[in-house]
């Protein structure tokens, strides 16, 4: 498939050089309440960024019939309705997982990168490439969320993907399960540190 | 009386809306940057909270709940899933009617409050009070609490990092710390000092 590198581009900068969570600072709020364990966080980073890509690519097909003045409603009123029927599925398909996510799932709509890319890349781009944008940006996100429920997992119950991973001969020599990652304080810090470390490999300025 | 207390304490300090349930994270982390802006937004935020909170518990009791429709003869409709929908519909128009009337009657709050307002609109703490109230099952006057009482947390967090964040930049932090990580840090130790309010029974 041939792809213009401006396409490219807005598959993969969101991934690592100009990630929405770590580097835009956008989404952060409905995306740490379900880092405790990998299994939320993975379907959480599906439903988001099967809203994003679906709401970026609607967006963009109606951006010329929009009209400025009411663009913000009709942008929230499309993504609510991906939000519900999003909502849904998980309820007909995941409904344990869905139970755990409880208000989060809804609380996508304000989730500030869905907003964010609909205002700043769907309303100038073609369906296409904002479908692309929204692919690229909904995998960033998710790899932030599953990157900090890796390391609360593992180091706040010793387990990845509900697997134990610790050996129980780290118990028996005196070993314990990190409480405060299970916390949220944990979440805040790990998100810090992989900030931090992010920023050193991928030599980002602050002003 | 007792129960309203210990549920105002609960949304202030244990159960914290940004340092437990990270919501309203956006415009924490963009805002804090000044005292001020911090003491207007977190003013706004309790306001438009105390005020949605009880509205959005009206329209799901007796408009969007399962069996609401009771007092027009229709006890078999279920329209919940609207919720999400209509409550963020609701909240954008309260915010803006919040907005007239402050404009109108007055133009002196309205130049420190007035450009935080329509931020409100999409900040999720707002949206997630109200989906919490509904998920807890929460009274009318329960609701207007919790209302209050998570805005007010929210209000006490801001403020809390801005003054830091003030204090910060007399401090030498590693260069590729600065900004928004040593922010995510500092938000990890606050988040731990309000949690020490956990044991309080009252």
């Amino acid at each position: 498939m041939a792809l213009s590198k401006k396409s490219k581009t807005a598959f993969t900068d969101p991934l690592m050089s100009n990630n929405p969570i770590s580097l835009q600072v956008l989404g952060i709020c409905s995306a740490l309440a379900v880092t405790t364990k990998l299994d939320t966080a993975v379907v959480m980073s599906f439903a988001v960024i099967a809203v994003l890509s679906v709401s970026n690519t609607v967006i963009s097909i109606l951006r010329k019939m929009i009209p400025a003045k009411v663009r913000i409603i009709v942008q929230l009123s499309v993504i609510a309705s991906m939000v519900i029927l999003t909502d849904m599925v998980l309820k007909a398909f995941f409904y344990d997982i869905s139970k755990q996510l409880s208000v989060f799932v809804a609380l996508i709509i304000t989730n500030c990168i869905i907003m964010g890319r609909a205002e700043a890349f769907a309303m100038q781009n073609g369906p296409g490439r904002s479908l692309l944008d929204g692919l690229g940006n909904g995998l960033g996100y998710g790899l932030i969320l599953i990157g900090v429920a890796f390391f609360r997992e593992l180091l706040g119950f010793g387990t990845i993907y509900n697997r134990q991973v610790i050996p129980e001969s780290f118990y028996q020599a005196g070993y314990e399960n990190m409480g405060l990652m299970v916390l949220s304080p944990g979440a805040f810090i790990i998100l810090g540190l992989i900030v931090w470390a992010q920023r050193i490999i991928g030599k980002v300025e602050e002003e | 009386m007792e129960h309203y207390i210990s549920l105002i304490t609960k949304a202030v300090f244990i159960e914290n809306i940004l340092l437990a349930y990270f919501l309203g994270m956006c415009s924490f982390l963009a805002i804090s940057k000044k005292v001020d802006a911090s003491i207007g937004l977190g003013l706004a935020v309790t306001f438009v909270l105390t005020i949605t909170a009880p509205t959005n518990w009206f329209i799901y009791t007796f408009l969007i709940g399962d069996g609401a429709l009771e007092w027009a003869n229709l006890p078999e409709i279920n329209l919940s899933f609207l919720k999400p929908i209509v409550f963020i519909a609701v909240i954008a128009a309260m915010v803006q009617l919040v907005e007239m009337v402050i404009d109108r009657f007055s133009p002196a709050l309205y130049q420190n409050l007035g450009i935080f307002l329509p931020l409100i609109a999409v900040n999720c703490s707002i949206l997630g009070g109200s989906l919490f109230l509904v998920e807890r099952e929460y009274t009318l006057l329960e609701s207007t609490v919790f209302g209050f009482g998570s805005g007010l947390g929210w209000f006490l967090a801001i403020i809390a990092m801005a003054s830091i964040r003030y204090r910060l930049r007399y401090s030498n932090v590693p260069l590729k710390l600065r900004g928004i990580g040593i922010t995510m840090l500092l938000t990890g130790l606050l988040s731990i000092a309000f949690m020490s309010f956990g044991g309080i029974q009252l």
